[in-house]
């Protein structure tokens, strides 16, 4: 019978993804409720050291294949070693965060091992012993609720931002079980050749807690500067509405919508927004929706919490320096 | 080069969505597209052509009226098309479309399959990964840039803060994202030449597969409900001056929706 929950531990350069806390947190829960373990799936290159970040976050067990074949994400080599786990250890359920690697790698494994995927879940419920998942569709005008009846493991991929994480429990401690790492040419048909890091060093949009995203409003590049700076001070991301993006204003990965990206942050500051439904499908699930836009009748006030009705160009900077005052 | 780009008709970006008295998603009224990113798809597919020679072919699945995407991109200038319409198709999921694209394109030459890296409906981002896993075929998946020579295929491919530059070699599935290139429109030629160029229907049988592998009795995953997002309240609009109105919008952030 197919038994334990496991969690896809992401990390690259040695660093784990926050979404991997959120991952443990809710399957811990899952874990309880069905009696069962939590393992995390560890991979990469001399990794060891992150099993103690893992264990205080539900952990009981961490399978960790540590091999320089595995410095680097590759399709093929995370395939192979993940699909041969779960074949060898059949688990009931696996999650991974609907990030790059998320995406890429958990329609191969699903695939291989001959099961279904429920992408970019936002939540998940125990019924009757079988996981039900919520997934937005067009962009979250729409949830699909889907169960994955009969094949193991039950598959999901989970947007990031959407489970909170659990307190640590630093007493917890994981069983390490090294796993042997078999992979061969055939596993390496594609190669990473390099890995090029943009330099804002700004945080992702899909995993930003604060997002300040500009729309047709902003009436120019040079004017995101303003944005720029209110998002230095709150520790936020950058997003671009699909007017702003067409423009040639921004690049196309900063922008939030059906074309874009769906994102789910705490705080979402819609400035010089007027809310094309488009672009209301990729936000609409942030905690908090902030409108700054000059035209009292733009769609973006009709689903903000907050909206100032003005001229953003002399709103942005006041909002940057109370924010300044406040969190000094 | 023959190049193969997989075509799904989705609703507009700009649709409401509205669900029938059944529960289901309605489509009455919605106009429908090329999903945007099987455009990039179709374009880049073109413009590989253009550079090296070769063939484009249309490969979708759907309903009747899915010709008039197929069509559309036979306008842009692919070679001709396939579409595998079935009623048994109904209520399958990614891993049922994988398979009749598998068996579809198993049987067919090709050296490059180029398809969007998501489709704004499902939002899924699984069919061309699974079908790369069926065929057995590298992937470079949500490529923003793309090169390809004889013999192998270099993409660029969008990640978390960067990019990852990627090689394969040929035939591989490469899956296309915004910022690839710029979609052409149909030209009246294109348009006219369209008509004539050659757009074959494929039934489950003509391709060789039972519907019971396919469909809802085919799918891994079933859709239990759809539901539509409760919609959200417009809330306070804050008054006063510039200054004033900004002082207020933060304080009711930290101390009303405490999110600061």
């Amino acid at each position: 019978m197919a038994r334990g929950i496991w969690v896809f531990a992401e990390q690259r350069n040695g660093e784990l993804k926050k979404v991997v806390f959120e991952l443990l947190s809710e399957g811990r829960k899952i874990a309880d409720q069905l009696g069962q373990e939590l393992w995390a799936i560890l991979l990469g290159k001399e990794v060891k050291g992150l099993v103690e970040k893992l264990a205080p976050y539900g952990a009981d067990k961490v399978l960790v294949a540590d091999d320089e074949k595995l410095e680097k994400y590759s399709t093929g080599t995370y395939t192979k070693v993940i699909s041969d786990l779960i074949r060898e250890h059949q688990p009931f359920a696996f999650f991974l965060g609907n990030t790059a690697m998320g995406k890429d790698l958990a329609p191969r494994v699903a695939e291989r091992v001959g099961t279904g995927l429920s992408s970019d879940c936002t939540g998940i419920e125990l019924v009757d012993g079988n996981l039900h998942f919520v997934r937005p569709i067009y962009a979250g005008k729409a949830f699909a609720k889907t169960v994955c009846p009969e094949a193991r493991p039950v598959m999901a991929t989970i947007r990031p931002n959407v489970f909170p994480v659990s307190e640590p429990d630093a007493a917890r401690q994981a069983e390490v079980v090294e796993v042997p790492v078999q992979v061969g040419m055939e596993d390496l048909k594609a190669i990473v050749k390099e890995v090029v890091k943009q330099a804002s060093g700004r945080v992702e949009l899909t995993e930003a807690d604060i997002i300040v995203s500009g729309g047709r409003g902003m009436k120019g590049p040079e004017n995101f500067k303003i944005l720029e700076e209110l998002a230095d001070v709150l520790g936020a991301a950058v997003g671009a509405s699909r007017a702003a993006v067409d423009a040639g204003w921004r690049e196309h990965q900063y922008q939030v919508g059906q074309t874009g990206k769906t994102v789910s942050p705490s705080l979402y500051i819609a400035c010089g927004i007027s809310g094309a439904i488009q672009h209301l499908a990729g936000m609409s699930s942030s905690k908090v929706i902030v409108a700054i836009n000059k035209d009292p009748e733009a769609n973006i006030f009709k689903v903000a919490d907050y909206g100032i009705v003005g001229d953003l160009f002399e709103i942005v900077p006041l909002l940057t320096e109370e924010f300044k005052k406040l969190l000094a | 080069m023959k190049i193969i780009v997989c075509l799904k008709q989705t609703f507009d970006t700009e649709a409401k969505i509205q669900l029938t008295d059944d529960g289901k998603i309605s489509d009455e009224g919605v106009s429908l597209i090329i999903n945007p990113y099987d455009e990039f798809a179709v374009e880049e597919a073109l413009k590989i052509k253009e550079n090296m020679g070769g063939e484009v072919v249309v490969v979708s699945i759907g309903k009747e009226r899915a010709q008039e995407a197929i069509r559309q991109a036979l306008a842009m200038g692919a070679d001709r098309g396939i579409l595998i319409t079935d009623e048994a198709l109904e209520g399958g999921d990614e891993y049922t479309t994988a398979t009749v694209l598998a068996k579809v394109i198993g049987n067919m030459e090709y050296d490059l399959i180029l398809c969007g890296n998501k489709a704004i409906d499902d939002q899924s981002s699984q069919v061309a990964v699974r079908l790369a896993e069926k065929l057995g075929l590298p992937q470079i998946n949500v490529v923003t840039k793309l090169e390809v020579s004889d013999g192998k295929v270099v993409g660029h491919r969008e990640i978390e803060g960067g990019s990852e530059i990627i090689e394969a070699p040929l035939p591989a599935v490469v899956t296309a994202q915004k910022g690839l290139n710029e979609p052409r429109y149909p030209s009246m030629k294109g348009i006219m030449q369209a008509r004539k160029k050659e757009l074959k229907k494929l039934s489950l049988q003509d391709i060789g597969l039972e519907p019971s592998a396919v469909g809802a009795s085919g799918a891994k995953v079933k859709v239990l409900e759809y539901s539509l997002p409760a919609p959200r309240k417009a809330g306070k609009i804050i008054e006063g001056e510039p200054a004033e109105a900004a002082r207020e919008l933060v304080r009711l952030l930290r101390e009303e929706a405490k999110v600061i």
